[in-house]
């Protein structure tokens, strides 16, 4: 055991002497393993593929880029530990991460603090922000696609009642249940059942049975595809054939794939989630991206893979234009950032350095496959 | 008199190192030894429970969150108004104030779900208390989960960042001399006794009830207050950092340690926490990361069943500035 | 009243699979007084041994009841042997030790599994194939039971009441009970204690295995961390019915699984888990050794 600690003090010091100034270091924190690993790997293979654009185009003011990752578990304290690690022995010029907003509030005091900007591709805590003038976000905050969802609810499916299936342990799923909540009952529909599950549930009957007995017209479930496909099986076996509403968290393959009883997708034939891109929109920064992560990963990139991509971008956009790797002048350059064009729709960072962005809804067709309907700007 | 010298020399000196200490540490070595003083706080006052007495308690994480959102709504909701009716001191006096006052309120709710727990131990044996504690920790996780005051399921953010490393040190130092001091007593010897043989130990006259309480109530008070540094220091709790696999980290510590061995609790406790970190310098076999940390786990269990110390505890007392001059035997 | 069946059918249905995975928990704890940890994480091996079995063999593109039946005899056959060599590799070397040592290994062993599986087989979900397709047994507006569940509950009553017959009628049956109840005795009879260990965890994986299968079948979603939770919920049951007893596994799944669906039904979706344990702590206090446990007399 003692070994491995000499070793591993042997190496951090090879590594620190080893200097070398021909890289741009950016830091990377995620959940690479524990219960929500899937969405750090995604992003991780989003952020991967922006760097290696930008490496083969000849890399960022003369240098190539070098990514170093750091896993933290799922865990806010790791988190921190990693993100601590990235800005003081690594010497990263920025940060990106981390998918749930809870360890972003656990690294963004540290990136303050240092002065080294972060940005995070999907922490929607309007709180993450507010840590500081380092940090920023590039995908909805909760309140915006909680609106969106429920006006579209009222408005063009003409819903008046609607129960709500939320992750109680997901920051994500209680912010979004709560926004949609306030805007449905604001435009006079009525919310006759509020139930919750926990990520990593199997079964939702029990929820399920309930609120069918309260008879509403839609459910409003804001969790993540992992176990948005088993709750649309279950609702369906129970004879409960009404439409399924959600966020930008089902955005995966996987999730039709799941929800598949007797044809592919055909337990969320007829359901609408709110998404960043439509896969038939045919602007080509769309198009080209999908076709490329197809290629290099062999399967349809999810959400996190996406926003991954996109703050990648974002991020090495804004170094390109600072011209120089330092904290305050990249951080300059974020919050400058207007209209940029990226797969998850044409981004701006506002004055509280949040993204404002139009969102798409998207309904789930016959075979899975995914029909644009409208578009909402914030 | 001498006591006095000596609390106030170590407090001068904690004082020094508080100042001091973060110019010359790396501030990253300086938050992997704040991550280990926390959990050598969890594994020394669990080490009590576990170790002397003979409880096997799953639920330390639990009352380590019990402490740690208590006090966060102490100095998040009243901290500010104790604050401002102190405004003769000077600020920093009065914040450190407030957090002493947050940490004894941390340490004290802790200390009452230690005593609630505490008390179905008396009917409860081995597996079945672990179960217990179990569930306790979970209880404790999914009511914290539903109270929006003090965040839910989007965590208690905004906590002040009044840990540092004078409170880090003090405390450490006090909970390793008072549960070492506590178990070198003839109380300590009672709890040795329940964990050895409880029904021997009740026919010589001891109160098993009331140490199997007491033990809990004890190390609940001092998970508490590592509850209390660790929301302090991260300036944020969510319930996630808290379920059943925190409580199982803990008890790792102290059975690789030795169990019942305090000089091994701290060892290992420091030992697990870099483990994890320095596995992060493994270059192209980092990913293998936590695959190695299980099987190093195994090989040492398998290779050290008796823990890394065994029962073996350095006497601190031989050392304590104030000991009492001992009768030859 | 049908809205309270249905519960009380998704309860029954979601306590069988807890039963199924305590049967394995309680039976190596009998024999061994070893809280095997790791058990969850070989019933999440036994679904990916299906899963990999099924594509493997084309079973997963045309389902049939040979194929269904070929991939659990093959989860189950490969979940024994790994049972059997972590038993041998990792709780062996610790038998005469203190039972807590013997518990961080099995916490190691079941932390190896998890990473070592998410390395191994990839961290995203993976869609089971639907090897036995859903078909609804009875239909009504506010009641509707289909064959999974139906299987589910059937098939861990059979082998429930198959580990019976093997422990209460067989020799090495006979030999398990005597180890359980005193090893040094029953090694002094002539018992080979190590085989009969041996045989317990090749058992208790097998099970695990199938309820891996089984799990995966109703819930087609299984990842490298799927054995987690339902490990540990079904842990509680076998101690709510009294830890080393068969039957008090079943009981204590069942009354499990009906009261987590019933809170969360009837009182509160978010409470579901305290609750749960709540009710757990209480029965504890109750009746301290679990339902069907009897509490043995300490010698003084």
């Amino acid at each position: 055991m003692r070994k491995w600690i000499i070793f591993g003090l042997a190496l951090s010091l090879s590594a620190g002497c080893a200097k070398r100034d021909d890289v741009i270091k950016i830091g990377e924190y995620g959940s690479l393993t524990g219960t929500t690993a899937t969405f750090g790997v995604s992003t991780k293979n989003g952020i991967d593929m922006a760097t290696e654009e930008i490496n083969a185009a000849g890399g960022l003011l003369g240098k190539k880029i070098q990514v170093i990752v750091e896993d933290d578990r799922g865990l806010a304290d790791e988190a921190a530990s990693a993100v601590k690690k990235l800005v003081t022995q690594d010497k990263v010029v920025a940060v990106l991460g981390e998918v749930a907003s809870s360890r972003s509030l656990a690294g963004a005091p540290i990136c303050q603090e240092n002065k080294i900007p972060m940005v995070t591709p999907s922490s929607t805590n309007p709180e993450v922000t507010k840590k500081g003038d380092y940090i920023f976000r590039i995908c909805f905050i909760d309140p915006f696609q909680g609106e969106a969802m429920a006006k579209f609810a009222f408005e063009n499916l003409k819903v008046k009642k609607a129960a709500i299936l939320k992750d109680s342990k997901n920051d994500y799923s209680v912010g979004l249940a709560q926004y949609f909540a306030e805007t449905f009952k604001g435009l006079g529909g009525q919310i006759v059942a509020e139930e919750s599950y926990f990520e990593g549930d199997q079964d939702f009957k029990a929820q399920l049975t309930s609120i069918k007995g309260k008879k509403p017209e839609a459910i409003f479930i804001p969790g993540y595809y992992t176990e948005v496909g088993l709750i649309a099986r279950q609702a369906r076996e129970l004879g409960l054939n009404i439409p399924l509403l959600g966020g930008d968290g089902w955005d995966s393959p996987k999730l039709t794939e799941i929800a598949t009883l007797k044809k592919p997708g055909d337990a969320l034939k007829d359901c609408y989630f709110s998404n960043h891109y439509a896969a038939d929109d045919p602007n080509p920064v769309i198009q080209d991206f999908i076709k490329k992560y197809k290629a290099k990963y062999e399967e349809v990139p999810d959400a996190m893979a996406v926003l991954g991509y996109d703050a990648a971008h974002i991020l090495y956009d804004a170094i390109k234009r600072a011209g120089s790797p330092e904290g305050a002048k990249i951080r300059d350059e974020l919050a400058k950032t207007a209209n940029f064009p990226g797969v998850a729709g044409q981004t701006t960072i506002d004055s509280a350095r949040n993204a404002r962005k139009p969102l798409v809804v998207l309904k789930i067709g016959e075979g899975g496959a995914y029909e644009y309907m409208a578009t909402v700007n914030p | 008199m001498k006591r006095l010298a000596a609390f106030i020399g170590f407090f001068l000196l904690f004082l020094l190192a508080n100042r001091f200490l973060p110019e010359i540490i790396d501030p990253y070595y300086l938050h992997l030894f704040t991550l280990s003083c926390i959990n050598v706080i969890l594994a020394v006052s669990l080490n009590l429970i576990n170790g002397t007495t003979g409880q096997f308690s799953l639920g330390h994480a639990g009352f380590m969150a019990v402490g740690g959102y208590t006090s966060a709504s102490l100095t998040f909701y009243l901290g500010p108004k104790i604050i401002a009716t102190l405004d003769f001191l000077p600020a920093i006096l009065a914040k450190n104030f407030v957090f002493l006052f947050a940490l004894l309120g941390g340490g004290l709710s802790a200390a009452f779900l230690g005593l609630l727990v505490g008390i179905p131990s008396l009917r409860l044996r081995g597996d079945y208390l672990a179960i217990v504690t179990l569930g306790m920790g979970e209880i404790v996780r999914v009511l914290i989960l539903n109270v929006e005051a003090i965040g839910g399921a989007r965590g208690f953010s905004d906590i002040p960042a009044y840990t540092n490393l004078f409170w880090i040190i003090s405390l450490t130092a006090l909970t390793i001399a008072a549960v070492a001091s506590l178990t070198a007593s003839s109380h300590g010897r009672a709890f040795l006794s329940v964990r050895e043989d409880e029904i021997a130990a009740e026919a010589m006259g001891v109160n098993t009830t009331y140490y199997k309480v007491i033990a809990f109530v004890i190390g609940a008070f001092f998970a508490g207050m590592a509850g209390c540094l660790f929301g302090h220091y991260l300036q944020l709790l969510h319930p996630n950092s808290f379920t059943f696999l925190k409580s199982f980290e803990i008890i790792i510590m102290i059975i690789v340690g030795g169990l019942g061995s305090i000089f091994g609790a701290v060892v290992a406790a420091v030992i697990l926490t870099l483990l994890p970190e320095a596995l992060r310098y493994l270059g192209p076999v980092k990913d293998w990361r936590m695959v190695i940390y299980s099987l190093a786990l195994i090989i040492l269990m398998i290779t050290r069943p008796q823990g890394l110390f065994g029962n073996w505890t350095p006497d601190f007392r031989r050392w304590w500035p104030f000991r009492k001059p001992q009768p030859v035997a | 009243m049908q809205e309270f069946l249905q519960q009380l059918v998704n309860g029954v249905s979601w306590g069988s699979i807890y039963a199924l995975i305590a049967l394995g928990y309680t039976m190596v704890y009998g024999v061994l007084q070893l809280i095997n940890f790791a058990h969850g994480d070989v019933f999440m091996l036994g679904a990916f041994f299906g899963f990999y079995f099924s594509r493997w063999t084309k079973i997963a593109q045309e389902p049939t009841l040979f194929g269904f039946f070929a991939t659990l005899l093959f989860a189950m056959a490969a979940c024994a042997l790994v049972g059997v060599i972590i038993e041998r590799a990792a709780y062996k070397p610790l038998r005469e030790r203190p039972r807590l040592t013997a518990l961080i290994t099995a916490i190691g062993v079941s932390l190896l599994l998890e990473n070592g599986g998410q390395l191994l087989f990839g961290v995203d979900p993976k869609f089971f194939p639907s090897l036995i397709s859903e078909t609804r047994l009875y239909e009504s507006a506010n009641l509707v039971i289909s064959n999974l569940p139906v299987i589910i509950l059937v098939v861990s009553l059979a082998l429930m009441l198959l580990l019976r017959f093997i422990v209460m009628k067989t020799t090495i049956g006979k030999a398990m009970r005597a180890t359980a109840f005193n090893r040094e005795a029953a090694a002094l009879m002539g018992i080979n204690t190590n085989n009969v260990i041996s045989f317990t965890f090749l058992l208790g994986s097998a099970l695990a295995g199938a309820g891996g299968i089984l799990v995966a079948l109703t819930y087609p979603k299984i990842d490298p961390l799927m054995g987690l939770l339902p490990g540990l919920k079904a842990f509680v049951a076998a101690v709510l019915g009294g830890i080393g007893n068969i039957p008090g596994a079943v009981l204590g799944g069942m009354i499990l699984g009906v009261s987590e669906t019933m809170v969360a039904g009837y009182i509160s979706s978010t409470l579901r888990d305290a609750i749960a344990f709540a009710l757990l702590v209480v029965i504890l206090l109750v009746k301290p050794t679990g339902l069907l446990g009897s509490r043995v007399g300490e010698k003084v």
